[in-house]
């Protein structure tokens, strides 16, 4: 590795090695740096850039945060901001080929979406219990139910010779919008019309019956939280890469720029010509190339950093790939329960409160 | 529990408060109610940190309970952007046991607990600061691009 003495932003992608991949940002580390933390800087450095902003999905870029910070945040995202989701599943009949257990794990993973305000405010945790303890009462407050009732009857009006079990049969797929919302108490008031609990995708195949086979379940579904169990994760997913930035160090011309283009995906290589300027420049590569096509970058975001064009001998030298270290550009896909973008506050709010939470605790503490 | 009592219980619950008691987070978004069964407000009737033995007022441990990488490495990162700090390192001991240790030595002049509460502070505003930002960026996204009717 070359000797540094400045702090490097770019993390460098070789073909077979990275360089510069940890962060260096620390008192103390180079020398004439400072780097101490500083909520002034910090705040006129730091910029966020939102590119999509949409109920389900929500993509935008942290420019000038560490990773440590970036990554809290998406691990609060899948593990720690609550959702709800069935827990509790009673059978009373299941005369279908599908065992009981697997329908309970297949319907604890549908996602359910409902009232937010209700969601939100009027639905509380049901406790966890250690074990040996008395299990929490379920109240209105803590739980919602949910019934599936479905029996496979024959279809007596279907055409003679007809094959299709949908149209042989009444009820042949049972379907995440056969749960039936059974309000309780004060539920009703937050949670009818189009508040309703229900599923976000009415289209999930929850079993496949046959004539005279039936499905009677009680359901209870409730709070909780993606490091229990990934149904109860609010996102699918939350995840973040670095920017990805492309120098071409020496120019790439004619069939070479076209195969260039072709190492990376759509967009990301465009071509102009070659300049009578720029060809009479000495020392620039491009003499005597005037009105050639040249490789320049267009939108190295759109990169996979597949790194392909390191792989061809005539690249070799001309083209550096890299990634920003603090630009993170992330992409959180909510499942339904809460907006996308509203779940990335979330995220901030709890790491804010945790601390929060910790701080107290440490000035509690015994001396 | 037996679906039939869960039922019964269910519909002799006493009415849901009607109005919990408002907090606020200091954070731009909506408050928040408090829901006393939540993880967040049961961990915060117990004493998560302890100070491992063997330590010094510039060099200790804290061992923090229910915390992982999340905060971990974050807080990490935030003690280390503190000059007065010698050195911070975290790790969690045994990935089957809940715990997250926090290692913190300082120069003199501070305390490891000193430069803990720094950390915890400083991580706190910059948390108000992403939250600050983030809302300014969807607003003017949406003012960017008005979504049609």
């Amino acid at each position: 590795m070359r000797p540094r003495h400045t702090l490097i932003l770019i993390v460098g992608v070789n073909s077979e090695t990275v360089t510069d991949v940890t962060s260096t940002d620390f008192p103390g580390h180079w020398p004439g740096e400072d780097h101490a933390w500083d909520i002034s800087k910090f705040a006129s450095t730091f910029k966020v850039k939102v590119y999509k902003n949409e109920h389900e999905e929500t993509s935008f870029s942290l420019i000038g945060i560490d990773a440590s910070v970036a990554n809290a945040y998406r691990r609060i995202l899948i593990a720690e901001i609550p959702s709800l989701a069935i827990e509790r599943v009673y059978i009373y009949n299941n005369t279908s080929i599908i065992q009981d257990e697997v329908l309970a794990a297949r319907l604890g993973l549908i996602p359910l979406k409902g009232g937010e305000k209700g969601l939100k405010e009027f639905l509380k945790w049901y406790r966890k219990t250690k074990e040996g303890e008395e299990p929490d009462i379920a109240t209105d407050y803590n739980t919602i139910r949910l019934h599936l009732k479905v029996e496979c009857t024959r279809n007596e009006n279907a055409a003679p010779g007809e094959r299709d079990p949908l149209k042989l049969y009444h009820n042949a797929h049972v379907y995440a919008k056969d749960l039936e919302f059974v309000p309780f108490g004060q539920q009703a008031k937050h949670f009818s019309g189009e508040d309703a609990i229900m599923s976000t995708n009415p289209d999930i195949l929850i079993a496949k019956l046959r004539p005279g086979q039936i499905l009677d379940i009680e359901m209870d579904a409730i709070k909780g939280q993606g490091s229990d169990h990934a149904k109860f994760s609010p996102v699918a997913p939350a995840s973040y890469r670095l920017l990805p930035t492309i120098t071409i160090t020496k120019p790439i011309l004619g069939k070479d720029a076209e195969k260039f283009a072709r190492c990376f995906p759509k967009g990301v290589i465009g071509f102009e010509t070659v300049t009578k300027k720029e060809a009479a420049t000495k020392g620039s590569g491009y003499e005597g190339h005037e009105g050639e096509k040249k490789a320049v970058v267009l939108d190295a975001m759109k990169d996979t950093v597949s790194r392909e064009c390191l792989r061809h001998a005539e690249f070799e030298g001309k083209v550096k790939l890299g990634r920003i270290r603090d630009h993170f550009i992330f992409s959180i896909e909510s499942v339904g329960q809460w907006g996308s973008g509203e779940l990335f506050l979330e995220s901030v709010k709890m790491l804010r409160q945790k601390c929060e939470g910790l701080l107290s605790n440490l000035r509690d503490m015994p001396n | 529990m037996a679906p039939k009592n869960s039922k019964k219980a269910a519909e002799a619950a006493p009415p849901a408060p009607e109005s919990d008691v408002e907090m606020d987070y200091g954070s731009p978004s909506n408050e928040v109610l408090i829901d006393e069964n939540s993880p967040q407000e049961l961990a915060k009737k117990e004493q998560r940190i302890r100070v491992l033995p063997g330590s010094s007022a510039t060099a200790a441990s804290f061992e923090f309970k229910d915390e992982d990488h999340t905060l971990g490495n974050a807080l990490r990162y935030i003690i280390m952007k503190n000059p007065e700090v010698e050195f911070c390192g975290y790790s969690i001991p045994h990935p089957s046991e809940p715990l997250m240790n926090i290692r913190i030595q300082t120069y003199e002049g501070t305390t490891a607990s000193e430069a803990l509460e720094k950390g915890f502070k400083d991580l706190m505003d910059l948390c108000d600061v992403v939250a600050d930002k983030f809302v300014e960026a969807q607003i003017e996204f949406a003012e960017e691009n008005p979504t049609e009717v």
